[in-house]
């Protein structure tokens, strides 16, 4: 746009700024603050956590020497990564199958028609508003040997194991309170869809006499479809960012057993100060969130229904 | 419609809804009378489900150990300003994306979606490299401007883009036929109808701000500097175990506030989310 003399330079503008270069000089603008944020917060810190990965970093001796791909190396050889591998597979796998059987049973039960129900709802959905690291703690108080949990077994004759000392009891507990934390959250979008699903299909089905069971499996299921794939990918990739409940109830133990891909990823690089090799774990979960992902995504068009 | 459930059948559901709320419920419970137990009862067998003697020390001892109000108002201000903060830039960025044609908008949007696939755990030590360079390391900037303009914040972007691709296109045509900008047809006539979605990205942003713990662990080292969900952790005895009462009336006094005013606006909060998801 050039500025000439006073008449033609108005006369320019506005044959230049048509409404729809305008248009696009407010996208612009509006999608601005959103994209540079992602640039500087998202993909440099992406480009620069790969760069970090090809390097030895030495925090205390102030070097930083290129390596090539040893600490890739490193990784494969890593005799934990194995026990952190399935720590994790563990923990996602028996989060997501809990999570989601738990929010349908539920919402499932909030469906019905019953007096008092949305009392039930906000009980049920109350967890998710606790501060995450409030609900942690009474669960590792209640979860102590001589805890709340044990003295209501002992008190009709069980003894209870050491919840969070025990290998196999520390992984059920860690999924247990992160479930009851959050299932809420699911609950609630399966109870909207469930209210979706229009009521005359199951009057049609009740006449051609199907039963309760095949209703919900031919009718229901595949009518909220959708929301069980939206779910499912929100809590995967959840899951995988799991990080307070681990610090705040096992620090990663006993031994490795609950060290979970994040928590080893902070001890490296923050515990230990093995920045270059943090970064390697972090393309590591970089790698995992993408793939699953992309799998779900894949997976979609065979499992759900239809596209909402 | 459903059939009426028989009263048989009715007892059998509130039963067993009753038994599925104890692990929802009792937590809380025990918290709270937890706190206020003197710590010779904390552990007392048979457990006593409500204090038999209560002492109030254990408050007053939040406030000395730790400067707990500093901490409390580090926490607020900061979800304040990232929910207000995620609330402005999701809804224009949001906005562009479903309303306005412009060159790259489909390019950029799959950039930005990048955001989603991409967790904060993914990019912290880069993160706390960059912001140790910026001399911002053991301040509050970067649990403000990561949340607000980075990844967190795309989800936010994503719900208020499905919102508004929903709205009926009518209302703005016939403000641009009056001769109204963009930005006045966004403020004056798109963002008063968005007020359901920008309900339900304040509420989540608001949460996972409070419940913020891993970056506030790497980036801040000073007691008066921390959040909540840290300085939590942070009440043990000279062995670092946890001094449990107390720790539990610091959580208490965290979670309270926010559980009131859930079930207060209970019905705005769950149906926020829930339309969050369907829209999601």
């Amino acid at each position: 746009m050039t500025v000439a003399s006073k008449p033609t330079s108005l006369h320019h503008r506005s044959s230049y700024w048509t409404v729809a270069r305008r248009d696009s000089l407010a996208g612009f603008l509006f999608i601005a603050p959103q994209l540079i944020g992602i640039i500087i917060f998202v993909l440099i810190p992406l480009g620069l956590v790969f760069w970090y990965s090809l390097h030895e970093w030495n925090v205390l001796a102030n070097t930083f020497t290129y390596t090539g791909s040893a600490n890739y190396q490193m990784l494969l050889e890593d005799p934990n990564l194995p026990a952190v591998l399935g720590a994790t597979a563990i923990f996602s796998v028996g989060l997501v199958v809990f999570n989601l059987s738990l929010a349908l049973l539920l919402a499932l039960l909030l469906n019905q028609k019953l007096t008092g129900i949305s009392i039930f709802r906000t009980l049920f959905f109350s967890p998710v508003v606790v501060s995450l690291v409030a609900w942690t703690i009474v669960w590792g108080f209640l979860l102590q040997k001589n805890g709340g949990i044990n003295g209501m077994l002992l008190s009709v004759g069980i003894e209870g194991p050491n919840w969070l000392r025990e290998p196999v009891t520390a992984m059920i507990s860690v999924i247990v309170v992160q479930v009851f934390k959050n299932v809420g959250l699911n609950m609630i979008l399966f109870l909207a869809a469930l209210q979706g699903v229009p009521k005359e299909l199951y009057e049609a089905a009740r006449i051609d006499g199907a039963p309760r069971f095949k209703q919900f499996r031919r009718i229901t299921l595949p009518l909220i479809s959708p929301t069980i794939m939206l779910t499912s990918i929100i809590t995967i990739v959840g899951s995988l960012q799991v990080f307070a409940q681990i610090a705040v109830l096992t620090q990663g133990g006993p031994g490795v057993t609950t060290t979970v891909l994040v928590y080893y990823l902070y001890q490296q690089a923050f515990q230990f100060h093995f920045f270059g090799y943090g970064s390697t774990l972090s393309i590591m979960l970089f790698a995992v969130v993408a793939v699953l992902t992309f799998a779900q995504w894949q997976m979609r068009k065979r499992i759900v229904f239809y596209e909402s | 419609m459903k059939a009426d459930l028989s009263p048989r059948t009715k007892m059998f559901l509130y039963g067993l809804m009753c038994v599925l709320l104890i692990p929802f419920v009792f937590p809380t419970w025990w918290m709270v009378t937890s706190s206020v137990k003197p710590i010779s009862d904390i552990f007392a067998f048979p457990p006593q489900l409500v204090p038999q003697t209560y002492d109030w020390t254990t408050y007053s001892k939040v406030f000395e150990l730790q400067p707990f109000v500093t901490q409390y108002w580090n926490s607020a201000y900061i979800a304040a300003l990232v929910t207000a903060g995620t609330m402005l830039v999701s809804s224009m960025a949001g906005y562009a994306f479903a309303r306005i044609r412009f060159p790259f908008a489909d390019a950029i949007f799959m950039v930005v979606l990048l955001g989603l696939l991409i967790p904060s755990e993914v990019t912290i030590v880069p993160l706390f490299q960059m912001f140790l360079k910026a001399g911002m390391v053991n301040t509050h900037w970067p649990l403000v401007l990561v949340p607000i303009f980075g990844a967190p914040s795309v989800f936010a972007t994503f719900v208020m883009r499905q919102f508004f691709i929903s709205l009926p296109v009518e209302l703005e045509e016939a403000a641009r036929v009056d001769g109204l900008g963009r930005f006045k047809i966004f403020t004056r006539i798109a963002l008063p109808l968005a007020k359901p979605a920008l309900a339900s990205v304040a509420i989540f942003t608001f949460l996972h701000s409070w419940n913020l713990y891993l970056e506030p662990v790497v980036f801040l080292s000073s007691a008066d500097k921390f959040t909540l969900p840290q300085a939590l952790t942070q009440y043990t005895d000279a062995y670092g175990g946890p001094m449990w009462n107390i720790q539990l009336a610091a959580a208490t006094l965290t979670a309270l506030p926010v559980l009131i005013i859930f079930i207060i606006a209970q019905k705005q909060f769950v149906e926020g989310l829930a339309h969050t998801g369907l829209k999601g």
